[in-house]
């Protein structure tokens, strides 16, 4: 019981970060920043998840969150850039 | 749509929406107080009955397996779908070149991927011991082939990636769960039935052949990613490394 009132101050700290970390995601304009930024703030929620108990959940958030999810939209971001510039040259 | 007809059509479904959800959490439970039933059956009797010290894991291959089994073949269709759609004519893909050039890149691209692979197939072994198991592991190992391709380059990816090799492991893993579950069918016993008794707690030799289950899900969750990457990749990267190359 005594390490679990331990991780309570690290869990409110966890959820304040989460709070400051969604709104950042939302205000990243560029959206090459917005993938690093979003990378980040994935991390915190895995850190939560951690000790909020649900180990199982982290490790699949953590893999999607920093690998999957960032290529996709680093995918994403390359093709459109890449029409861009071609309607550009156009 | 004018910037007023936005706004007039934002705010209330902001107000609606936001009214909604404190609703819903003012009902929720307090925090830590989880009051299903089966959560703390299953805690009880997961180790004593099938030797597993991960209960989610049992749960999810042993006393819900039956699901997952209908969750495998949910992403094996998504991706069958994918592919469906995306995949060009075959055998016409040729290489590109791009290999990554970094020679600080390329060490960590030949470190990192065998690395966070070794970290998948650790988490689909030890499933039912520590926290883990088939999905997580599954995209684990994805997620490491695909560093290969940030990593390395598009030919070492491509090579990897190719559809003659990877359609047939997926089908093995969707289809295997399917076989797991009808051998013990034939043995006369209902379907998905433990075969191989439940082995020894705290080893990798725990689950009976929930274990088998894990890994064919693991096989499937893990060929499936990297196939999904593999067409969104051929679809709309490659042709851009072409046109530059």
């Amino acid at each position: 019981m005594t390490v679990l009132a331990t991780l309570v101050p690290l869990q409110y700290g966890l959820f304040g970060l989460v709070a400051l970390g969604a709104p950042a995601v939302v205000l990243s304009r560029d959206p090459l920043r917005m993938t690093v930024v979003n990378g980040l703030y994935g991390l915190v929620l895995v850190l939560l998840f951690v000790l909020l108990g649900a180990p199982d959940v982290a490790l699949s958030m953590l893999v999607v969150t920093t690998v999957a999810y960032p290529v996709v939209l680093l995918v994403a971001i390359a093709r459109s850039r890449s029409s861009k510039e071609e309607m550009d040259e156009a | 749509m004018s910037r007023r007809i936005r706004v007039a059509a934002f705010v209330p479904a902001l107000v609606v929406l936001f009214a909604l959800l404190l609703w819903g959490f003012a009902g929720m439970p307090d925090f830590g107080h989880y009051r299903g039933p089966y959560g703390f059956v299953l805690e009880r009797i997961a180790t004593p009955e099938r030797h597993v010290t991960n209960v989610v894991n049992a749960t999810t291959y042993d006393y819900r397996g039956f699901d997952t089994m209908g969750e495998e073949f949910i992403l094996f269709a998504a991706v069958t779908g994918v592919v469906l759609l995306l995949r060009g004519s075959s055998g016409s893909r040729r290489r590109a070149d791009d290999d990554v050039r970094s020679d600080s890149i390329r060490l960590g691209g030949a470190v990192a991927p065998a690395l966070v692979i070794l970290v998948g197939l650790w988490l689909v072994a030890f499933g039912f011991v520590t926290p883990g198991g088939g999905f997580q592991g599954g995209v684990a190992v994805a997620a490491g082939a695909l560093m290969l391709f940030v990593a390395v380059g598009y030919r070492a990816w491509s090579t990897l990636g190719d559809e003659r090799l990877l359609d047939p492991i997926e089908g093995l893993g969707a289809g295997g769960y399917a076989i797991v579950g009808l051998a013990a069918l034939v043995s006369g016993v209902p379907f998905l039935t433990n075969l191989f008794g439940p082995g020894v707690v705290g080893t990798v030799r725990s689950g009976g052949s929930a274990a088998l289950l894990n890994w064919a899900a693991a096989i499937e969750v893990a060929a499936a990613n990297v196939i999904l990457t593999t067409e969104f990749v051929e679809q709309y990267i490659a042709p851009m490394v072409r046109r530059r190359g």
